[in-house]
């Protein structure tokens, strides 16, 4: 599908603010946590003091009796499992048995005020008899140690080995092998509204309405079902504004089902509000990762072969770690001619809260460690960093090795603009001492060509109304998390149909009117939602050109609409207005509800491989950024300067949220490259604030300037692509880069800490000392 | 919430709120934040921390920028607090509603009001504020989603605009 005439190319286009905005400025928008709620009961979760044990006595008849305590709830009320993956669901809302995590829910109260909830939660009584713990994925490996869960030997919840093209011959020709071993801490997502639910159970109809931080409502509402042994259409689950996801809010949240338990026991309505510290302990993030790369080159820079050894500790249940070690893997390819590579993942399971999903899921820790490796032998052989990554570009369109399809590639004019605007080429070198210029590229996928659920249903679903009053309603289950996809949907829309803006409305995220959507991940709805949009869009313009034609008298194919006007021919005399024509369009009919939908069609979805369908996508995003900073010797401390970025999203159906979408994002590569990370002491987080987890402030937050490239994807709507995450990955690495350009050092860990800094620092100069003994000795 | 404040004692606040007096019975250990949300029904105001740490709840506290979350409502006896409700006047948007609607300053806005109020503090004593006096005043309000870029522009743009 072509872009509209009226934005097509050429015409400058700043974009569309928020159609939800205004609620957003003026406060009037309604997060689950203002939902009215004052006759709600208060919902307080017991969590697990200790990170591994067995439940030798839960005792709860003080808490139950105690006056204004409506529910309690133990493991015993709840026997089902829930989780992402139907093959990895290993997890109960409330522990059962044993204990795997300090934080752990494992027991539930319902009460008539917080204080009440909490005095019930101090007379729960539990014993519990500690057993081994594990905080790191070599521990938790070693020979010996006890499993967390009996059928996965070795504590690996999953290990992956792939291996494409001639490995061993590729490293055989390379010029230069160089193998470095590079860390990531574990991050986490510090969306700024905490984590909130509010069920309501209505025991005479027997019908549950569920209102939470959701980004996929519909896996909440299959898990619901699943848990609580209800017929899911007894089930309607509401998403409210929701105050950023980035990944925390895709899988099905414990305490999200144990709101609804609880209103269950309760009969009655219930509010769960975690704290901070709750939400830390939540988690469903990053994993800590340990890379081992290994990279063949020639002299000209072009990359013969890749060997790539992930470990991931994925905490103490399955979530999404199945995906996210295949990821790891998968993108390691659709952004470069790699001829070989040889992949190996392991997933571990550790006594720490379960990681999950986060924005560039599975992709940010593996690009990080590979743009790193190609900068340092870029050095080695000589070589500018641009021209490496230009020794490697793929031609679109491709099928890469591990068939994936590359429809669009934008990355070379990523290149040249990011070269360009930093000045790179005249200022590299050139810099005074402490300050450095990197870069680094990255990529992420435009939605999951095959959902986690495979149901055989389209990709995405959109209906639209028309009704007497000439509005258009746009329903979508999608859900507008900020990111803006309401407003994408409308514009959409009301580009496909040719008419103003304002005269479309969009409904979102109920399932008792909106259709199901696969929600807000894997940056899937510009392309999969947006798709269907169009496709809803044009159904209806179908419907109007034919009722213009009856009332003009004339073929459909002669008629010709434009901003709300129909004629005959494009210089037909008789006019008629957009009101006249939705008039005609209901005689004998009504109000029209038209449907769109989208279909990935298989041959994107993946190879029949084990594993093939993750990675797998209509189109990738690339995306290439150069950043610039100032290193103190006297302290470690780094200032990021400035970063330039330009990032390939095919065409900006909104170029104002797809910039804001880039800075977010890269800002958010920023926090984990720099100052980010969990530390767990004896598996107690340490970090469970937003004073002790640092996420950058507006003070230390840099000017990014966004380019946006536009390369026109033969299959996205108006030929765009996702633009929220694909250039989150390039900017840890080309911060490194640029640390390393500025001080000479390589660091293999992150986040860039001054400690880290100063330590590099510190041992340089140890090294420097002994070296000028050894050369004064003999 | 409906917190339950058994234990404490209770005591009349009288305060100017959104610039009208008014008078409530609330408990001496009621947060400010508390007070707003849940006895006058304001939920503009949010809660993002466990205490001091995010600065979504920001709100005016004659003309200064205060944590509502760490403030004892019965601190505000006899002073006028304003909150994001108290901006948009005659259906009409505040400059810095405006300017963050505008430029996008605001995505999942759930920082939004906190940000847009520390943000009206900085304006009322220093209309013209340079970039680092705007980063100055905002650094104690935590954004996920803007990477702030965009919120000082609003800010800027804000600044350039008669109130």
């Amino acid at each position: 599908m072509t872009p509209p005439a009226a934005a097509g190319p050429g015409a400058p286009r700043h974009g569309i603010p928020l159609i939800d905005g205004v609620e957003k400025v003026t406060g009037r928008a309604v997060y689950t946590a203002d939902l009215d709620h004052a006759d709600a009961l208060v919902g307080r979760i017991f969590r697990s003091p200790v990170s591994h044990g067995e439940i030798v006595r839960l005792d709860v008849a003080n808490a139950r009796a105690l006056d204004g305590v409506f529910a309690v709830l133990t493991g015993d009320d709840c026997p089902h499992t829930y989780g992402v993956l139907p093959i990895a669901m290993n997890e109960y809302p409330l522990a059962r048995g044993r204990v795997r995590y300090r934080g752990e829910p494992v027991a539930a109260v319902a009460a008539i005020d917080a204080a009440t909830a909490q005095r019930a939660l101090d007379l729960i009584e539990f014993e519990v008899r500690e057993l081994p713990a594990y905080y790191a994925s070599a521990a938790a490996r070693a020979a010996g140690a006890m499993l967390l869960h009996d059928n996965k030997p070795g504590n690996l919840e999953r290990e992956i080995h792939h291996t494409f093209g001639d490995v061993a011959a590729g490293f055989a020709r390379a010029d230069l092998v160089r193998e470095d071993r590079i860390s990531c801490a574990e991050v986490n997502h510090a969306q700024i509204e905490p984590h909130a639910a509010l069920a309501e159970y209505e025991p005479l109809t027997q019908r549950l309405t569920m209102q939470s931080v959701s980004q996929v409502a519909y896996y909440l509402h299959l898990m619901l079902a699943r848990c609580l042994d209800m017929d899911a259409s007894r089930i309607r689950v509401i998403k409210p504004f929701v105050g950023g996801g980035f990944g925390a809010r895709v899988e099905v949240l414990n305490f999200e089902i144990i709101t609804a338990l609880l209103a269950r026991a309760a009969a009655g309505k219930v509010m769960m509000q975690l704290t901070r510290e709750e939400n830390f302990l939540t988690h469903r993030a990053r994993p800590q990762t340990d890379t081992r790369l290994k990279l063949g080159m020639c002299r000209d820079g072009r990359i013969t072969a890749c060997e790539c050894e992930v470990t991931q500790r994925g905490g103490a249940y399955a979530g999404y770690g199945i995906i996210t070690i295949l990821y790891a893997g998968a993108l390691l390819q659709g952004i470069y001619d790699i001829p070989a590579i040889k992949y190996d993942g392991y997933r571990v399971y550790a006594n720490l809260p379960p990681c999950g999903a986060m924005r560039g899921h599975g992709g940010v820790d593996t690009r990080h460690a590979f743009e790193c490796l190609l900068d340092r032998m870029a050095r080695e052989l000589g070589l500018d960093p641009f021209a490496v990554r230009r020794a490697n570009l793929l031609q679109a369109p491709t099928r890469t090795m591990n068939d994936l399809m590359v429809n669009s590639y934008g990355l070379p004019e990523c290149l040249d603009t990011v070269e360009q605007a930093s000045g790179w080429r005249e200022r590299i070198g050139k810099l005074p001492p402490g300050k450095g210029l990197g870069m680094a590229c990255s990529h992420y996928v435009s939605g999951a060509a095959k959902p986690v659920h495979w149901t055989g249903e389209p990709h995405a679903a959109v209906n639209l109304k028309l009704d007497f009053d000439g509005s258009i309603t746009a329903f979508t289950g999608a859900a507008d998390i900020g990111q803006g996809s309401s407003t994408m949907v409308a514009i959409t829309v009301a580009e496909t149909l040719d008419v103003a803006l304002e005269r479309v409305r969009v409904v979102a995220g109920d399932s008792a009117i909106t259709p199901k959507d696969n929600g807000a991940y894997s940056s899937r709805i510009t392309f999969m939602v947006g798709n269907a949009a169009i496709d809803a869009a044009k159904n209806l313009r179908k419907i109007l050109i034919e009722a213009a034609a009856r009332k003009l008298e004339a073929p459909p194919e002669d008629i010709e609409c434009s901003g709300e006007q129909f004629r005959v021919g494009s210089g037909g005399q008789a006019v008629l207005a957009f009101a006249d024509v939705v008039q005609a369009a209901l005689v004998d009919v009504g109000a029209i509800t038209v449907k769109g939908t989208f279909t990935c069609p298989p041959e994107f979805q993946g190879g029949k491989r084990r594993g093939g369908a993750v990675g797998s996508t209509m189109g990738f995003s690339y995306a290439a950024q150069v950043v610039e900073v100032s290193v103190e010797e006297a302290t470690g401390a780094i200032t990021v300067d400035k970063v330039w970025t330009a990032l390939d999203c095919g065409y900006a159906i909104n170029p104002l949220a797809v910039e804001g979408q880039i800075q977010g994002s890269v800002w958010m590569g920023m926090g984990q490259a720099l100052s980010e990370e969990t530390r767990y002491l004896d598996g107690l987080p340490a970090h469970a604030s937003l004073l002790e987890y640092r996420v950058p402030t507006i003070a230390e937050s840099p000017p990014i300037e966004v380019h946006i490239v536009e390369s026109r994807d033969p299959h996205g709507p108006f030929g765009a692509k996702e633009a929220s995450e694909g250039a989150l990955a390039g900017f840890a690495p080309a911060l490194v880069n640029a640390v390393a350009n500025a001080i000479g050092i390589d660091l293999d860990e992150l986040p860039l800490t001054p400690d880290r800094v100063m330590e590099a620092l510190v041992e340089r100069r140890r090294r420097a000392r002994l070296g000028a003994l050894h050369k004064a000795a003999p | 919430m409906a917190q339950a404040q058994v234990d404490a004692q209770r005591r009349i606040l009288r305060l100017k709120l959104n610039g009208r007096w008014r008078e409530d019975a609330v408990a001496e250990n009621q947060l400010l934040v508390e007070y707003l949300r849940d006895v006058v029904r304001l939920a503009g105001t949010k809660t993002g921390c466990d205490g001091g740490e995010c600065g979504a709840c920001t709100v005016l506290v004659d003309d200064q920028a205060m944590p509502s979350c760490i403030m004892l409502a019965v601190r505000c006896e006899g002073r006028s607090v304003e909150t994001i409700e108290g901006l948009a006047s005659q259906g009409r948007l505040h400059r810095l509603q405006r300017a963050f609607h505008d430029k996008l300053g605001t995505q999942c806005g759930f920082c939004t009001p906190g940000m847009i109020m520390a943000a009206e503090a900085l304006l009322r004593r220093n209309p013209q504020p340079s970039d680092s006096d705007i980063r100055t005043a905002l650094s104690g309000n935590l954004c996920r989603c803007t990477g702030y870029v965009k919120i000082i522009e609003s800010v800027q743009a804000a600044a350039e605009t008669t109130s």
